[in-house]
């Protein structure tokens, strides 16, 4: 049996008093709450919608692993940029996306956050300074250094300061195993370049299981050793305890200028992605790591802290569920891209070279009546 | 004979040539246990055993890079790679190595690889995992490239790459995978790369296409009512000039049509060699229907990208009329 099924990875460690485990505030530990329940809503509703065949292409679900987009954001500040891959909508909705933008780019209306240009797999937002979204596995792991380089450069070079950002790189445990990735830890620990990649070790790669596709997959922070890069394992089923360790992580990152690497031990509920019958897994296995749902575990942490009860709790879930069905209902009013929209967004120019060379004539006399 | 799909033709052409060469290997993510994303090697691990159906780390570059160690070394190794987009890792290792081994050695080594890659677009996907880019590896000498439009020739064409001494990529176009049956004998055979299919015979046009599109044309052909000549390359390098020559000679008039973007296309080299080989018996300027500029678009607009039997239909009256 692999390390990732082993039970101790889906229990809390013990119950000790929430002061000793976090210095959140109540208001902070509420707001971890919301986002999970929005998280878990908005991709419960998704896969409907998917179902119903108002989204298409791939859509990858990220029910499970709630607790490390949200306690990973949460560690961080809002100037410090976060990349990811395929499995963004996650990321997208902790970093602040608005969920009706994300739901419109699945539907691939107007509205999406990339003009429903993008889909699931390319969730943007720069001014909550997320950088996608990145459907090629493993590559958007130099970008993650570029751009915690690029927040090195403009702190140090142009306002002559130290550097003070940090990025967040997340990336599966079957990315590891990209070229690219090496690449782009040996530039960040060469250059000091201060970018944390974070490992989402879900045990999965589509239906491999990481021991079957993955060398040291029992310490994969090996992996960051031989580039200087320091290593670190966290739960990821816990957002008090993601939080904290990732902020720890993060202040150092921060004031060394250095990267890191972390594995976050989670799990994926749901199939990799929507056509995905979960051959490769046993049922024992997941229903081990469902006992461990990092939702219900902050829910029980902050009824036993009286900071939530019942009935709050409740009303939480309701405010949520009324912001995902509002977010559909919008995604679904939002209009459908019209013909130009092929030809707009490539080029900074609106059409570009397009113009009078290899658009429609439909195009063209579209334009010509506005 | 067998009804089959294109999956099944390629599945049953991977077992037969299996059987028959112990140095045929498949390597690729998820192509044992789970039988590939597209369900093309279903059963194929269960039947060789993880030896010769291997499961490897996601890690194109890695892939292609040991298939044509494996392959320079004298094996047949045939590796997948589950979508076109993915290439991109994989680039540097086709072309810097399996390309030009070959001339690199004088002839000394040579990699007998055949690299499967699912093409092209029309099931809803996005960018990345719909896109068509053949031209690419046309353009590197050093490659074969095929890409069949039929479950009999998917098969014939597929144990030809799998036999041939030269590094081939085979495109297999996903729209198609299960779209239809057809006929497909169950003993081996090869169809030589670089000739040309003739679907259906005419006398007022030549279409030209590849892949999926040849569907598209087909429906678009019985739609009008000119006779039209269908010519699938099926092997786009080499490909059968002649078999355009001919074709373009007796009709006078062409129509070439592919997914892939139009500017700098494959249809732009076919274009130019019926002019330097067609120019006097030319009744009309050849026109291309093709994929725009601009990257493969998300779902909602997929089909107007795709070259559709409208217009193809179009192409074909306005080529006519001339
Ligand atoms: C270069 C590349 N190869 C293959 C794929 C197909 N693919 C998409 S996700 C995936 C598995 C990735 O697993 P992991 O990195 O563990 O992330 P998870 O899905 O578990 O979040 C594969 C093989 C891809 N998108 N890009
Ligand atoms: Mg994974």
């Amino acid at each position: 049996m692999s390390s990732l099924s082993d039970p101790a990875h889906a229990t809390t460690g013990g119950r000790r008093p929430l002061a000793d485990r976090t210095s959140a505030t109540p208001d902070e530990l509420l707001d971890w709450l919301r986002q999970m329940l929005l998280i878990r809503e908005f991709e419960v509703r998704t896969m409907q919608a998917y179902q119903d065949k108002k989204i298409g292409g791939f859509c990858h679900i990220y029910i499970g692993q709630e607790a490390v987009a949200v306690g990973c954001t949460a560690a961080v500040q809002h100037a410090d940029p976060i990349v990811t891959a395929y499995r963004d909508h996650g990321h997208a909705l902790a970093r602040g996306m608005d969920p009706k933008y994300c739901m419109a780019e699945m539907f691939g209306k107007i509205g999406g956050c990339a003009k429903g240009k993008g889909g699931s797999m390319h969730m943007f937002d720069k001014p909550n300074n997320l950088y996608g979204g990145h459907g090629i596995v493993g590559a958007q792991t130099p970008l993650g250094t570029g751009l915690a380089f690029a927040t090195k450069y403009i702190d140090e070079v142009i306002e002559g300061g130290k550097s003070r950002h940090v990025a967040l790189c997340f990336l599966g445990d079957g990315a590891v195993n990209q070229g690219a990735f090496y690449e782009a830890k040996n530039l960040a620990g060469l250059f000091h370049i201060p970018v944390i990649f974070i490992v989402e070790n879900n045990g999965y790669s589509m239906g491999t299981a990481i021991h079957r596709g993955t060398t040291m997959s029992h310490r994969l922070i090996s992996k960051g050793e031989a580039f200087g890069i320091d290593g670190y394992e966290i739960e990821g089923m816990d957002v008090i305890d993601v939080q904290r360790e990732m902020k720890a992580v993060a202040d150092k990152c921060r004031e060394t200028s250095r990267p890191a690497m972390v594995d976050m031990k989670t799990y994926r509920f749901k199939g990799h992605s929507m056509s995905d019958p979960r051959k490769y897994r046993t049922r024992e296995e997941e229903e081990v790591w469902e006992a461990g749902d990092p939702i219900t575990r902050l829910r029980d942490a902050l009824i036993e802290e009286g900071l939530i009860d019942d009935a709050a709790f409740k009303a939480l879930n309701r405010e949520v569920k009324l912001q995902v069905r509002s977010s559909i209902e919008w995604a679904d009013a939002s209009p459908e891209p019209d013909i130009t929209e092929l030809f707009t967004d490539v080029y900074v120019e609106k059409f570009g070279p397009y113009l009078g060379t290899s658009m429609p004539q439909i195009v063209t006399d579209q334009e010509n009546d506005r | 004979m067998a009804n089959l799909t294109l999956v099944q033709a390629i599945n049953l052409a991977l077992v037969q040539e299996m059987e028959k060469d112990d140095r045929v290997l498949l390597l690729g993510e998820d192509v044992g246990l789970n039988g590939g994303v597209f369900r093309v090697t279903e059963g194929l691990q269960k039947r060789f055993g993880d030896h010769r159906v291997v499961d490897t780390p996601l890690a194109e570059s890695g892939i292609i890079g040991t298939s044509i160690g494996l392959a320079m070394a004298g094996l047949r190794p045939v590796p997948e790679i589950q979508f076109e987009g993915f290439l991109g890792p994989a680039y540097d290792q086709l072309c810097s190595h399996a390309a030009r081994m070959r001339t690199r050695t004088r002839g000394g080594l040579t990699v007998p690889l055949t690299v499967r890659v699912p093409v092209g677009g029309g099931i809803h996907a996005p960018e990345l995992h719909s896109d068509s880019p053949e031209a690419i590896y046309i353009h590197q000498p050093g490659l074969k490239v095929v890409m069949p439009s039929s479950p009999y020739d998917a098969k014939g064409l597929l144990i030809a790459c799998l036999r041939d001494p030269d590094p081939c990529i085979f495109f297999e176009p996903k729209r198609i995978y299960r779209a239809f049956r057809e006929e497909v004998p169950e003993d081996e055979y090869v169809l030589p790369i670089g000739v040309a299919r003739t679907v259906c015979e005419g006398d007022d046009l030549t279409v030209v296409s590849w892949g999926a599109s040849v569907v598209q044309c087909m429906q678009a052909i019985e739609a009008s009512n000119r006779s039209v000549e269908l010519i699938d390359l099926r092997t786009l390098y080499p490909f059968d000039m002649d078999a355009v020559e001919r074709s373009v000679k007796k009709t006078g008039r062409c129509v070439i049509v592919h997914e892939a973007p139009k500017t700098a296309g494959f249809g732009g080299e076919i274009a130019a060699r019926i002019m330097e080989r067609c120019f006097l018996h030319l009744e009309a300027p050849v026109q291309r229907v093709a994929g725009f500029d601009t990257i493969m678009p998300y779902y909602k607009l997929e089909l107007e990208y795709l070259p559709d039997t409208e217009r193809i239909g179009k192409a074909i009256e306005e080529t006519v009329a001339y």
